[in-house]
């Protein structure tokens, strides 16, 4: 009875998370630029990822096991925001501009200005 | 004060693993609540109902903080299946309340795990985060937001 708890509730997990990190996989197909791409790979894929590893750890039913994907969820739920930030400001740095349909662009002002400064 | 009494919390809870002969993560988990019931019998010593209160608003922030990551990966996943996709991505800035290093770190990667936001930079004077939003119909909510959602639960949670 309690394995089988452990199974459904195993492969719910399993399917949950492969479909939140097929979703990251097709909105970095899909998105118009280098920033909206890291939304999905930030979001979509941690989630996924971080369903899956739990799944493992319930699968194994031993608390050691558990404990370490518990670990591994944390680790990656502290690294991707800060990868897919760096990335996103690697790409502004160097020069790659947000897609024609942002609004608002707070940054150019403060890095127009830091150009300025370095020309000088 | 509160670094304090959490330390004697963790100190307490090593302890109890030495006494039972097991580093477990489990039996530690069991030795740290322990620990916290002993603590809370000399809470006329020690300001122990504002370390209570402290604790239970990191496991708000916390539990927030999980609830958001949820919502935030099923718009991103909702926006992706769309046949035509219309974003109005925007670069916002949002100012700075929180002046620790570990405070803005945690807010940036926190504003990165929430609906629509993504932080990109923090400027040099680290007054200024920088945040790329995925849509936004109005900057100045997002800025709000932000604003009166984590920072304000952050600020509550370590001052």
């Amino acid at each position: 009875m309690m394995t089988a708890i452990v199974s459904i509730l195993t492969g719910i997990m399993l399917i949950i998370g492969a479909v939140f990190a097929a979703g990251a996989a097709l909105g970095i197909n899909r998105l118009p630029d280098v920033y909206t791409r890291m939304h999905a790979a930030s979001k979509a894929g941690t989630l996924g990822s971080g369903l899956m590893v739990l799944a493992l750890g319930l699968y194994s039913q031993e608390w050691d096991q558990f404990m370490r994907a518990v670990a591994t969820l944390c680790f990656i739920l502290l690294t991707a925001p800060v990868s897919a930030h760096l990335i996103a400001r690697a790409a502004y740095v160097v020069g790659y501009k947000p897609c024609k349909e942002t609004e608002v662009d707070a940054l150019s002002v403060i890095k127009k200005t830091d150009e300025h400064h370095l020309q000088q | 004060m509160n670094k304090m009494v959490f330390l004697m919390n963790l100190l307490l809870a090593a302890a109890w693993g030495a006494i039972t002969g097991s580093f477990s993560p489990l039996n530690l988990f069991f030795g740290f609540i322990l620990a916290s019931i002993s603590l809370f019998l000399i809470r006329e010593q020690i300001a122990y109902r504002e370390y209570l209160q402290r604790g239970g608003k990191v496991v708000v922030l916390a539990a927030s903080f999980f609830l958001e990551l949820v919502v935030s990966s099923w718009r991103v996943l909702m926006i992706v299946i769309r046949p035509k996709i219309q974003l109005r991505p925007a670069i916002i800035a949002v100012p700075l309340t929180v002046t620790e290093d570990f405070e803005i770190t945690l807010l940036a990667n926190m504003v990165t795990l929430t609906p629509g936001t993504l932080s990109v930079d923090v400027s040099e004077d680290r007054k200024v985060l920088f945040v790329h939003c995925l849509d936004v119909p109005s900057p100045d909510e997002t800025v709000d937001g932000i604003k009166n959602g984590f920072e304000r639960q952050i600020m509550e949670a370590f001052r």
